[in-house]
């Protein structure tokens, strides 16, 4: 029987293997050494790789991603940490600037495989920059690749799929799931990173989430069930590329789609998964496919922010609205 | 309109370290030095003649409309070239978009440089092969990028356990640069990280249309020692010293003495680029003024007056840097515009659904129009 291990511990594993496996990688971040992170994903792991492999940087996002990248033409595999989410602003330049284009500038000479890893969302009570979701700014920059795991056992695979790719990754955890549990079998084989996956199956309506709104979503669709409704969820995973292959497969079965995050709906993925979808698979479609997320606010304080995220309410409230047509 | 007032530079009075006075005239210090053979003085002049040489024919390419833009180098010559010829074959530059003559000495193609500004390229050269990146046009980025690698290197000692001395890198950037984040983010870790990187900033008074008032109250190698490492002015204009402290330099961060700073004191006799109308907010004065300071002229003279080059030489020079200005221009504008859909190329190293679909679909629509009289 496979163990069961928290999401972060999960993070914590992955990094630890690619750190034996490639002599190449390191980490770099702030409070990743001794502290082990503030979420304690790189735990131990200064302890056993060193301070050149897993380094504690100076409190300055443009330049753990402005060195990450100058590694990187040195031929390193720098994975990068984000504290938060709302600190990833500083490093915007250098992510947008450098790390998504460098590849392209150099007519492909020089590859930027470096991972940016980032814990984002809301929901666990923060105080303001702590909970946002970005991802969104990172999506529309064509050169970089941007995913999200929802559960343990992708973050473990996923991160490492991550870091062997030859492409920058954006990669952006769900902090308020890292210590959701789940049996973790390594000797596993992955599915390929870039694809979306149905997790659970269903007729009447496909609802689709990446992230912390993955179990939310499959939460509503147990309780939708009691009420004789079969939603189909589909954990999105990647969002850049975006796989448009599975969504349009599984909305041409259910002929309805609801699209749920936590980021803000206006021009949010969730704009970009309804133009798609709506240009792939307009005659499947029974109606509008359906926005459910934040409010186009700064993310509220603390207090309120139970009513600013989707919650099973609201994602089921969305599904209605779709079925209605 | 505002007025155009003279400047003076918060920088009158600093020591400056000079071997070759303005007039030609050799001085000898104890803490840098140069000992050159005639062949590598000569060497020098042609590199300085080449790059002025080089920068011509480019603001004229651009005012033919065969180039988009063009940043002249003219009046840095020296701290280009000087700086260049410091580093060793395995020394990695990361340089502004206005390095041609750091270019040059790293033996990139003039004619990369070109198809930058032409427009048909965003890169043109592999960076590892000449240990030269590519042009970084964001101020100041390319400083953390050359902190990074410099890193690398000692991490690489780290892992092998060796220590003997290996490569340095130089990071270029100017004095509006030095206001930026990045920059100041770049001296930090460098210092923190005791990484072996020179910093080398050339101070050409002017960033666009503001003077150095605007970017510092304080001499800009006095900054250094606020982060923790040793910085120095140099004559930006004086090919030798810019070689002599940058070798300095060099050496003490390929020892694992760490980073330094070099602010080499020059002057932008250009605009800041083609686009640039530096009439509006500097008088002509300040140019004549440096004018007299020029980096050629005063290698040229010293040459000349000690018998280290003869006249023959300096025909030679001409006619060579006018027969690759003339290779320059034919093969400038005999360069093809890129195939559109060459834009997809390089966007990812792996596949990407996205970019297949739109190159698919920008091709169909480019064929719609093959054969078409429209």
């Amino acid at each position: 029987m496979a163990d069961k291990v928290t999401l972060a511990k999960a993070l914590n594993m992955a990094l630890r293997k690619v750190l034996e496996d490639d002599p190449k990688t390191l980490l770099m971040g702030e409070d990743i050494g001794k502290l082990g992170g503030v979420f304690r994903v790189t735990d131990g792991l200064q302890k056993d790789f060193g301070e050149h492999r897993v380094v504690d940087t100076p409190l300055a996002e443009s330049g753990i991603i402005g060195t990450a990248v100058g590694l990187a033409i040195r031929g390193f595999r720098p994975i990068a940490e984000i504290q938060f989410d709302g600190f990833v602003y500083p490093a915007f330049d250098q992510i947008v600037s450098q790390l998504a284009k460098m590849r392209a500038r150099s007519g492909g000479r020089v590859p930027m495989p470096v991972v940016v890893r980032i814990p984002f969302g809301g929901g666990i009570g923060a105080v303001e920059h702590h909970s946002e979701s970005p991802e969104a700014y990172f999506a529309h920059t064509a050169g970089l690749r941007v995913v999200s795991p929802s559960n343990p056992v992708d973050a473990y695979w996923m991160l490492q799929q991550a870091v062997q790719s030859n492409d920058p990754v954006i990669f952006f955890e769900p902090k308020r799931r890292y210590w959701d549990k789940a049996e973790l079998d390594v000797t596993a084989t992955p599915g390929p990173l870039f694809e979306s996956r149905v997790v659970r199956p269903g007729q009447h309506c496909t609802l689709a989430a990446y992230g912390p709104m993955v179990k939310t979503c499959l939460e509503a669709a147990t309780a939708a069930a009691e009420d004789g409704t079969e939603i189909e969820v589909i954990d999105l995973r990647t969002i850049s590329p975006l796989d448009v292959d599975t969504l349009c497969a599984s909305v041409e079965r259910t002929g309805r789609l609801v699209v749920v995050h936590e980021a803000s709906v206006f021009l949010g993925v969730g704009a970009e998964v309804a133009a798609r979808v709506t240009e792939r698979c307009f005659y499947s479609l029974e109606s509008p496919v359906i926005r459910v997320g934040g409010y186009h606010t700064p993310y509220p304080p603390s207090r309120v922010e139970e009513e600013y995220l989707p919650d099973l309410d609201r994602v089921l409230d969305g599904v209605d609205r779709a079925l209605a047509y | 309109m505002t007025d155009v007032v003279s400047h003076v530079p918060p920088s009158a009075g600093q020591e400056l370290v000079q071997l070759l006075t303005p007039e030609g005239l050799r001085v000898h210090r104890d803490d840098y030095d140069v000992d050159l053979s005639d062949e590598e003085l000569r060497g020098l002049y042609r590199d300085l003649a080449l790059a002025r040489r080089l920068d011509v024919e480019a603001v004229a390419l651009q005012r033919q409309g065969e180039l988009g833009l063009w940043p002249s180098l003219l009046g840095q010559e020296a701290a280009q070239v000087g700086s260049g010829r410091a580093m060793a074959a395995d020394d990695y530059a990361f340089p502004t978009y206005r390095e041609h003559g750091v270019a040059l000495t790293r033996d990139v193609d003039p004619l990369k440089l070109l198809a930058f500004y032409r427009g048909v390229t965003n890169g043109g050269w592999d960076p590892n092969e000449k240990n030269f990146a590519i042009y970084t046009i964001v101020i100041g980025n390319q400083c953390l990028h050359a902190v990074g690698y410099a890193m690398g290197v000692n991490f690489d000692h780290a892992r092998s356990g060796e220590a003997d001395e290996s490569q340095a890198v130089i990071a270029y950037f100017g004095d509006g640069a030095s206001s930026q984040g990045d920059v100041n983010e770049a001296f930090i870790w460098a210092s923190v990280f005791n990484a072996p990187v020179v910093f080398f900033c050339q101070n050409n008074q002017w960033a666009i249309s503001e003077p150095l008032e605007k970017q510092t109250k304080i001499p800009l190698y006095q900054r250094a020692q606020g982060f923790g490492f040793p910085g120095l002015r140099v004559d930006g204009n004086d090919v030798l010293a810019v070689l002599a402290v940058t070798k300095a330099a060099l050496r003490r961060a390929r020892q694992g003495a760490g980073p330094m700073l070099i602010e080499a004191y020059t002057y932008r006799m250009g605009a800041h680029t083609t686009s640039d109308d530096p009439t509006r907010y500097r008088l002509a004065s300040e140019l004549e003024h440096w004018k007299l300071k020029d980096p050629i002229e005063r290698v040229r003279s010293y040459l000349f007056r000690n018998e280290k080059a003869d006249q023959a030489f300096f025909d030679a020079i001409e006619a060579e840097a006018e027969q690759m200005a003339v290779r320059l221009r034919a093969e400038c504008r005999a360069l093809p515009d890129p195939d559109p859909t060459s834009i997809f190329d390089h966007v990812y190293a792996e596949q990407h659904a996205l970019v297949d679909e739109e190159r698919a679909s920008m091709a169909a629509y480019l064929d719609s129009f093959v054969g078409a009289s429209h």
